[in-house]
């Protein structure tokens, strides 16, 4: 690693202040950032430490059923406290990486790097989830814009991502061997209005939306609703683990065992 | 009644009382006074012309000492190679230099180009940064088949080509086996891939070089499995340093599998730079660093035919290999894809000819060297799978037609140059077909459908030269070492004993099982036999632990130490007792005149050994203190049959490992408990082969791979838990333990046995096209074959 | 430099790091606890696991400056106070759980974890919670069984489950 300042905040007006520094940035837990520090692919002058403001911590129940997951959350957290409110979002949490990441890394962290085959990412977009800023609150549907990038302004932290909570989801993850994060991973939710298909792991383009399933799927929420559906391998990620064909196949598959997985 | 001590006993492991408290030392644990840190500056490239190294702005970074180039080891030698094979022309083969530091070319991404030394390890990988390397990119030689054709760009320039040698074993029978094969009734094909892999032991390597400028002695540390080999390699090699000046430790190792045999350039250089900085210097390899610098395994592209006749007896074996060296020869290279891989090509089999052609390649990669089996899994692999092809095409069972080859005679001499000493193959087939519960697969199969899975059934043999190896033969084949191994066994006054043992535990438990011999060999408990190894400074002259060779080898040593030790000590006895040596008896740590109940404790004769008041000087010495040194007659050949099944999901192509069965014959076992965590530990890294492990690298040679990201290790969920079983024990004809080795079994035998699950399962869904599937079967590829 | 303080293995501890020092370097480097291991550098093989606050966090992938104030406990604080190994460890020894030993800190350090969690976890359930701890050695059987064991479970359709202690 090079040489930086680790600043721990105890507020969040502290946080916000120290990130308007020259090269600052915000640490969540870390367990994406720290690796990458490492490789010396990163070099800010200074991390501003989450992990201490209690205020960005936690898991609550809005007036309108949205389940609020504070931004510095880790993993286990959200899978231990928001199972008896959103069990597809808990058991997407339960999964992530390891248990030892689960206790460090944070829903703020994982949203604000973007990763293509982060398993958060699939949740927040196939919920429709808000994303609240200390600034704004952001759309999953305009937070994601392409992998490793989102609408997040320099030094904006995220404090809070709320989930309205559907009728039925359920997420299918398929591990890439190596890394465990997701070579393909589908997040199917059923709403009043409509049902969302998000898919992680398998565009170039990060976490997207499958429309021609979430419309099948509204009309019919069953597996067979997507039989006659295919996606397009062209924009798919092909790498040593799966051919973009391989990965267009998954993501029908996953979406069909989701919807059944939902029940 | 299992035993509870001495030979035979699962007695617990007494290292791992320090394992499990955090008080294991490795190398890493190491820092000594004033130790300065060392960080490589290296190729980004795989192929390109070295122009120039700028060390100005390097050396004038905040703590930094000094930084070395290529230039500073003028004076040094290279890298050795420790085998020599002469190819089928009688030509020796094309041997490049290895420069401790790269020279005139970077030859694979990692080559070393210089050593920067700091205070700090941050100094040193900063100024690292701001070393300014002038390459000039040359195309890179990737593909083994490429690498051969005519103007392809050579990896070393004063070599003719990229040929390192052209094999033929046995030269004089080709034209034979070729003669077979014309008139065979049914001949079988197969082409096939046994992947790279990265040996991956847990502990990253780490090298601390120390002098101490009043004696003129220097002392590396390092994580080796073989001390004394690198401090031959080194000493008299590299650096022109003696070997009673040089030290070598090799503390606590985590795990080796092949990959800390070798003498590697890290090691020299820290060597090198703390004798000119007079101060340790201190090199600690980070895990991407080890899979562009750790010695790579297997990497061959095969194609291997077998020739039957209408009943399906095997008539003749023809095989064409190519085998990537990587960029340099590593330690003990060439001798993996010939010598330890051609003469296993009988296999467990009744074979009258065989033919094998291995031509070894340079690349612009990671040198290949041995890895957990080392030859011996390439060998298993082809024939088990070509076997299993062979039956599916002869409409043959698959286990039926392995019988009717199986070698039941012994010894029997193979045409491939060895003679197998002892075995019973239908024995440990029958007891795997028994713990598979083989009978059982079509109701699991029928449970399987019903979930909507497909199943299959694997079945193997494999057998492997182990204890490794008769001297004057390994020499006749090109090896520029001997395979001896050794032991000082030291009794003190009152009786408990240090075993110094040239072999080396970096897992094997060699601490609590080579106490159990000794022990048991005296009548006394474990814990008054202490073990120690891994020190150039206090053992004797040995050759390591790899090729599951310690106690075969090593430990027929000790005992043959002991023995010298017994002889010694029945003198003492018989003297006390004023009785006549060949009377005496030893049993339960007591000698007794036979037939008398006239007796002394062992401790009794130890403590007259140094306190020879009542002792007979004129016939020996005082003093109880043996060294032996053990040579074997012949290679071991444990054997064993292997079963897996398989679940395959038809939609995703994804694998899963429901049983695995193993029945191995390792001859007498000293420690069952141990040895059945070593078939565990390969059968494991067998199943990552199969299914999981790839190194991949891109058109411009970088690696792909590289990282535990990219890299699948084998993980807990990844596989089931294992039936085992060593209970068939055909004891080892030549060694006095009758042991046979048991470390790499595992790794060899467990990859067919997957691989023809897979394709079994995919056969029995219809999939009649699917004959062979390359390794890692991962979901993708096994989905891409289901697709046609 | 920035003072730390923490407390690890019981014992109030404090030193001088960097922001960039990670847990694991300021426990072996700062304070010579050799135990934590470290095998990779992406996050991934776990042998460096301890626990901070009670809870099985990666000391490579956690800065020390992070810890400020936290209880943190390693392999050389899991023994029992007479020194004797505590249960999960002496599971690891009876089923030979280890070989080389050099993922074995973080493995038990994830065991026990796991058990502080789960008391009597399933083995399909102990699987899943090593998913980030690699082991070359031992093939997970004898790791898997010891924590079965550990966990008071039974064991003997395992193998070996006649191992026996030195004299």
């Amino acid at each position: 690693m090079y040489a930086f300042e680790l600043v721990r905040p105890a507020t969040l007006d502290e946080a916000v202040t120290a990130l308007g520094a020259e090269e600052a940035q915000a640490l969540g837990g870390g367990q994406t950032l720290i690796p990458t520090l490492k490789q010396r692919l990163a070099a800010p002058a200074k991390l501003v430490c989450l992990s201490g403001l209690a205020e960005l911590k936690g898991v609550c129940i809005a007036d309108d059923g949205a389940v609020c997951v504070g931004g510095a959350t880790p993993h286990a957290v959200v899978a231990a406290e928001a199972a008896a409110h959103y069990p597809a979002l808990a058991a997407l949490a339960g999964n992530i990486g390891d248990p030892a990441v689960r206790n460090r890394g944070t829903i703020g962290g994982s949203l604000a790097n973007n990763d293509p085959s982060a398993c958060y990412p699939a949740a927040a977009l196939g919920s429709g989830a808000t994303i609240r800023t200390v600034n704004r609150d952001i759309a999953a549907d305009d937070f994601f814009q392409g992998m490793f990038t989102t609408a997040l302004e320099d030094g904006e932290i995220i404090t809070e991502v709320r989930f309205p909570v559907p009728e039925r989801a359920a997420y299918q993850k398929f591990e890439q061997p190596a890394s465990r994060f997701a070579l393909v991973g589908v997040f199917v939710a059923k709403y009043d209005d409509g049902v969302r298909v998000a898919v992680t792991g398998a565009s170039e383009g990060g976490v997207f939306r499958w429309a021609e399933a979430e419309a099948a799927l509204s009309g019919d929420f069953s597996a067979g609703a997507i039989a006659g559906l295919s996606l397009d391998a062209d924009m798919m990620i092909g790498d040593l683990h799966g051919s973009p064909e391989y990965r267009a196949h998954l993501v029908k598959v996953l979406t069909g065992r989701a919807v059944t997985a939902a029940g | 009644m299992p035993k509870d001590h001495g030979i035979g006993a699962s007695t617990k492991r007494r290292e791992d009382v320090r394992f499990l408290t955090g008080r294991g030392r490795y190398t890493d644990d190491i820092n000594l006074p004033g130790q300065a840190h060392a960080c490589f500056v290296r190729s980004q490239v795989a192929h390109g012309r070295l122009n120039g190294v700028n060390t100005d702005a390097a050396a004038g970074m905040p703590g930094v000492i000094r930084v070395f180039t290529a230039g500073d080891f003028e004076r040094v030698g290279g890298l050795p190679c420790g085998w020599q094979v002469t190819d089928r022309f009688g030509a020796v083969m094309q041997e490049p230099g290895h420069p401790v530091l790269a020279t005139g070319k970077v030859r694979h991404v990692g080559d070393p180009i210089a050593l920067v030394v700091a205070e700090t390890y941050d100094q040193a990988r900063d100024a690292a940064e701001a070393v300014v390397v002038d390459i000039e990119e040359l195309e890179p030689v990737l593909d083994m088949k490429a690498a051969l054709a005519e103007g392809a760009p050579k990896v070393h320039d004063e070599l003719t080509s990229n040929l390192c040698y052209d094999w033929g074993f046995v030269e004089e029978n080709r034209e034979a086996v070729n003669k077979a094969f014309e008139t065979a009734h049914h001949v079988t094909t197969l082409d096939l891939v046994n992947q790279r892999l990265v040996p991956n032991a847990m502990e990253p390597r780490v090298a601390i070089g120390d002098y101490d400028f009043a004696t003129d002695d220097s002392t590396l540390y390092t994580t080796s499995q073989n001390p004394h080999v690198i401090r031959l390699l080194m000493g008299a090699f590299v650096l022109g340093i003696p070997e009673h000046k040089l030290r070598v430790v090799a503390p606590d190792v985590g795990g080796g599998f092949g990959s800390k045999i070798f003498h590697y350039a890290e090691e020299a250089a820290v060597t090198f730079a703390a004798r000119h900085l007079r101060r340790p210097v201190k090199w600690t390899c980070t895990r991407s660093e080890s899979f562009v610098t750790d010695a790579q395994g297997r990497d061959h592209v095969t194609r291997i035919e077998l020739a039957l006749d209408a009943e399906g007896h095997f008539q003749a074996i023809r095989t064409e290999t190519y085998a990537n060296m990587g960029a340099y020869l590593s330690t003990f290279a060439p001798s993996i894809p010939t010598w330890l891989h051609g003469t296993l090509m009988a296999g467990n089999y009744r074979t009258p000819l065989i033919y094998v052609n291995v031509k070894a390649v340079f690349t612009n990669t990671v040198p290949v060297d041995a890895y957990r089996g080392a030859g011996r899994p390439e060998a298993t692999f082809q024939l088990e799978r070509v076997i299993d092809k062979a039956a599916r095409e002869m409409g043959m069972d698959p286990v039926e037609l392995r019988r009717k080859n199986f070698i039941t005679q012994f010894p029997y001499a193979t045409p491939v140059a060895v003679e197998y000493d002892t075995g019973d193959y239908n024995a440990t087939m029958d007891k795997l077909l028994e713990i598979a519960d083989v009978a059982g697969f079509e109701a699991r199969l029928a449970e399987s459908k019903a979930r909507g899975k497909l199943r299959g059934l694997g079945v193997n043999c494999y057998i492997e030269a182990c204890g490794i190896a008769p001297s004057h033969l390994v020499g006749q084949l090109g090896a520029r070492a001997g395979l001896y191994e050794s032991a000082t066994v030291r009794v003190n006054a009152t009786g408990g004993l240090v075993v110094m043992t040239g072999s080396h535990s970096h897992g094997q438990g060699h601490e609590t099982s080579f106490a159990q011999v000794v022990a048991d060999m005296i009548g006394i408990p474990d814990n008054m036999v202490e073990i120690v190894h891994g020190d150039t400074a206090n053992t004797p002259m040995g050759m390591g632990t790899y090729g599951s060779r310690s106690l075969a080898v090593g430990g027929s040593a000790m005992v043959k130490a002991t023995n010298k030790i017994i002889a010694k000590a029945r003198k003492i006895a018989a003297h006390l007792m004023e009785a006549s040596p060949e009377d005496i008896e030893l049993k339960d740590g007591r000698f007794t005149v036979a037939g008398t109940d006239k007796s002394v404790a062992w401790g009794d004769v130890t403590l007259a050994a140094y306190v020879p008041h009542n002792y007979p000087l004129d016939e020996i010495e005082p003093g109880l203190e043996e060294t032996a040194f053990y040579d074997p007659n012949n290679f071991t050949y444990p054997a064993g049959a292997y079963a897996c099944e398989v679940e395959v999901d038809p939609e995703t192509g994804k694998v899963t490992v429901e049983r695995f069965a193993a029945a191995d014959d390792f001859g007498n076992i000293v420690n069952p408990m141990i040895v059945d965590g070593q078939v565990h530990g390969g059968i494991a890294q067998g199943i990552g082969q199969a299914l999981l492990e790839t190194t991949t690298y891109d058109e411009y040679g970088q690696l792909l791979s590289g990282s535990y990201m990219d890299y699948a290790m084998p993980r807990a969920s990844d596989v089931p838990f294992y039936a085992v079983d060593h209970s068939c024990q055909t004891p080892c004809t030549h060694n006095p333990l009758g042991v046979k080795g048991c470390g790499e079994a595992g790794a060899i035998g467990s990859p067919p046995a997957v691989v023809n699950a897979v394709v079994d399962a995919l056969q029995r869904a219809g999939h009649s096209h699917i004959t062979h599937i390359d390794m890692p079967l991962t979901p993708s590829r096994v989905w891409a074959a289901m697709q046609g | 430099m920035t003072r730390v303080t923490m407390t690890v293995n019981g014992k109030a501890v404090s030193g001088e790091v960097e922001g960039r020092t990670l847990l694991s370097q300021f426990l072996r480097e700062g304070l010579g606890l050799t135990g934590t291991h470290i095998g990779c550098d992406t996050s991934q093989c776990g042998a460096c696991v301890v626990h901070v606050n009670g809870q099985d966090v990666k000391s490579c992938t956690t800065f020390a400056l992070e810890c400020e104030g936290a209880e943190v406990r390693t392999i050389e604080g899991m023994a029992n106070p007479d020194g004797s190994l505590s249960t999960i460890q002496q599971a690891f020894q009876d089923h030979h759980g280890l070989q080389c030993g050099f993922c074995t800190p973080g493995m038990v350090m994830t065991a026990s974890a796991l058990l502080a969690k789960n008391p009597t976890p399933s083995e399909a359930e102990i699987r899943h919670y090593l998913e980030g701890n690699i082991c070359r050695c031992t093939g997970y059987h004898n790791i898997v069984k010891a924590i079965l064991a550990a966990s008071g479970q039974d064991v003997s359709h395992l193998g070996h489950g006649d191992a026996v202690a030195a004299e």
